[in-house]
């Protein structure tokens, strides 16, 4: 189930303008991978590229190849719906599906591309993906009732639910915790440790503590200047970022002496 | 025993003096009185002048009685309020009015006669409007029938598929110059299309259905591609982020979510066309009987048979006159009980916002 993501020279473009360059790294599969940088320094846009939703942006284009268990996700004839239906993902802000119900929304992945299940085998694909989210003994008793009745959390929560009803390879997060309190987090952050058995997990994130927390592996981007392209500064394992990195950048942007 | 007292209040820098709440009712009062008082004295009750006379000896009485309480800046505030308010009641009079005239003058001839006879072989008194109403909702269904898809479709290729193109663009221009087409221009387009494709002097309900997909398909592309436009592409995205295509994602997604104002929007739409009269009068004729030929011959509705029966009466006047009137009850109710299904479409299918 969970994949390895490999990067090979990358760059990503938002027509002319070259947002990222020239990335290489391997993501490691049932590991949790977080990407930290000061804003604007591409890492929200890399995330992006490696399910192709940056595509989403009119013009936005990638340079390079990105291989996921050895497949080109960028090659001729890939399709990137396939592409985003192995490699789940998971925003920012909440954003559960206005017009569904709690059980809708998590089964939207499943209803929206037409698979065709028993009431029974569907009932049970939400029951285990919301347990695996950590929400169902919240919601158990109210499926029927809309998604956007919950607290941000647990739309978040939920979110992420939907995404693993999928039963992706891999699990992409975008600053999940931004919008959230502490406690929320710490759901979020403790669920991410569970989902890490199953899945590959890439984070990103603003906050060091939790990448700190959560991966095993931190890949710190940077940029030079406004209008300069993001690049990855360093990759290695969490504790070696944050205790002894080898570039003065990281070491400054940890140790919060920079931006 | 001590007597509880409470002390008076200190006067801070927070606090300010307050008019008692029943000032504005009272001197709203006052100058409604003193306003018709004023036209007795001066020649004679007029309503309109006793308000106007009333509104502004309100504004300066509450301006003067709260600037030298409360301080200016209340009183100012109370002097808009009264402005805003009375806006809103002088753009309520010609409503109220003209739905109490039509109520009035159209129950004369508000009965079942009038609802199961055409005028067929009438002359005089008598007689009813069923082949009108049948005509205008056959007309306006059929006009619905092509433009809303014709229209949803439209909105969805502005909003979805040609942002920035220059199609989309041309579209967009092309659909602001419909939305000002004077609707008389919309039947001769419909007269003169009817007439190059089966016969020229051809008039049916069809054309007039065309007619009016002419003037209603403007509206709905630019009320649906509003409507397109603010759902929030967090929505688009995460649905892409499952994995659903583009066209399952505008589908299941995008749609639904303003669904309820699209139907909105398309009831408005139909609301603005049904009392249409020009471009029926032209494309659609006029006729005495129910037309069951909706492709073929002429066709009324409700507006045209307004029209017919006060512009060409004969003896007794007030038999077509009162059939005039309940002509246009008829058309003002039906509008209504649109509007009505409208709202109750657009509260089913709108987007579940609380749950707790």
């Amino acid at each position: 189930m969970s994949k390895r993501i490999e990067a090979k020279n990358l760059d990503i473009y938002y027509g002319k303008f070259k947002a990222v360059e020239d990335v290489s790294m391997v993501v490691e599969p049932r590991a949790v991978t977080a990407f930290i940088g000061p804003s604007g320094c591409g890492k929200s846009t890399f995330l992006r590229s490696l399910n192709r939703m940056h595509e989403v942006i009119p013009g936005a284009y990638v340079d390079g190849e990105l291989l996921l268990d050895g497949e080109d996700l960028y090659g001729p004839g890939v399709d990137p719906v396939n592409v985003r239906r192995q490699i789940g993902m998971v925003f920012q802000r909440p954003n559960p599906f206005p017009t569904m119900s709690i059980k809708e929304n998590v089964l939207a992945g499943l209803k929206l591309n037409n698979k065709r299940a028993s009431k029974g085998e569907l009932d049970e694909t939400a029951e285990k993906a919301l347990r695996g989210a950590n929400l169902w003994e919240e919601v158990k008793n109210r499926l029927d009732l809309p998604g956007s009745g919950l607290s941000g959390g647990q739309q978040q929560r939920l979110c992420i639910a939907r995404a693993i009803a999928m039963q992706p390879d891999v699990l992409l997060m975008d600053e999940p915790c931004s919008a959230l309190d502490p406690i929320s987090t710490l759901a979020i952050e403790d669920l991410i440790q569970e989902l890490k058995a199953n899945y590959t997990i890439v984070i990103v994130t603003h906050n060091m503590q939790q990448a700190a927390r959560v991966s095993d592996t931190t890949a710190f981007f940077n940029i030079a200047g406004t209008g300069q392209p993001g690049k990855l500064i360093e990759m290695d394992s969490t504790e070696k970022i944050f205790s002894t990195p080898s570039v003065k950048a990281t070491e400054d942007y940890i140790t919060g002496r920079f931006g | 025993m001590t007597a509880t007292l409470t002390p008076p209040r200190a006067s801070s820098s927070l606090t300010a003096g307050q008019l008692p709440r029943w000032t504005t009712p009272l001197l709203v009062a006052a100058a409604a009185v003193v306003g018709i008082v004023a036209t007795l004295l001066l020649g004679g009750f007029n309503a309109g002048l006793a308000a106007f006379f009333a509104f502004v000896l309100y504004q300066v009485a509450i301006f003067v009685a709260s600037a030298s309480v409360e301080g200016t800046r209340k009183g100012f505030d109370r002097l808009m309020y009264g402005f805003v308010v009375g806006a809103f009641l002088l753009a309520l009079v010609p409503l109220a009015w003209l739905a109490f005239t039509t109520l009035l003058a159209g129950l004369n001839r508000f009965d079942g006669q009038f609802f199961t006879w055409s005028m067929r072989n009438i002359v005089g008194e008598g007689g009813g409007a069923i082949h009108a109403i049948y005509g205008t909702l056959a007309v306006t269904g059929v006009a619905t029938l092509i433009s809303v898809p014709i229209g949803l479709l439209t909105a969805v290729y502005l909003s979805e598929y040609g942002q920035g193109k220059a199609l989309a663009r041309g579209i967009t221009f092309f659909v602001d110059v419909m939305t000002g087409v004077p609707s008389i221009v919309a039947g001769l387009f419909a007269y003169a299309l009817m007439g190059l494709v089966f016969r020229p002097g051809f008039v049916s309900g069809f054309a007039g259905s065309i007619a009016l997909s002419v003037l209603m398909i403007p509206v709905v592309v630019r009320s649906s591609e509003e409507l397109l436009r603010i759902v929030p592409n967090e929505l688009r995205e995460a649905s892409y982020a499952l994995g659903v295509p583009k066209w399952r994602t505008i589908l299941k997604i995008v749609i639904p979510t303003a669904i309820s104002g699209i139907v909105s929007g398309v009831i408005l739409a139909i609301a603005r066309i049904i009392g249409e009269t020009a471009p029926l009068m032209i494309a659609s004729g006029f006729t005495q009987s129910i037309n069951n030929n909706f492709f073929d011959g002429p066709m009324m509705t409700l507006p045209t048979f307004v029209y017919g029966q006060y512009a060409y009466r004969s003896l007794p006047h007030e038999a077509y006159v009162d059939r005039a009137w309940a002509g246009a009850l008829t058309l003002i109710l039906i509008v209504m009980s649109l509007n009505l299904i409208g709202r109750i479409i657009a509260k089913r299918f709108a987007p579940k916002t609380s749950g707790r």
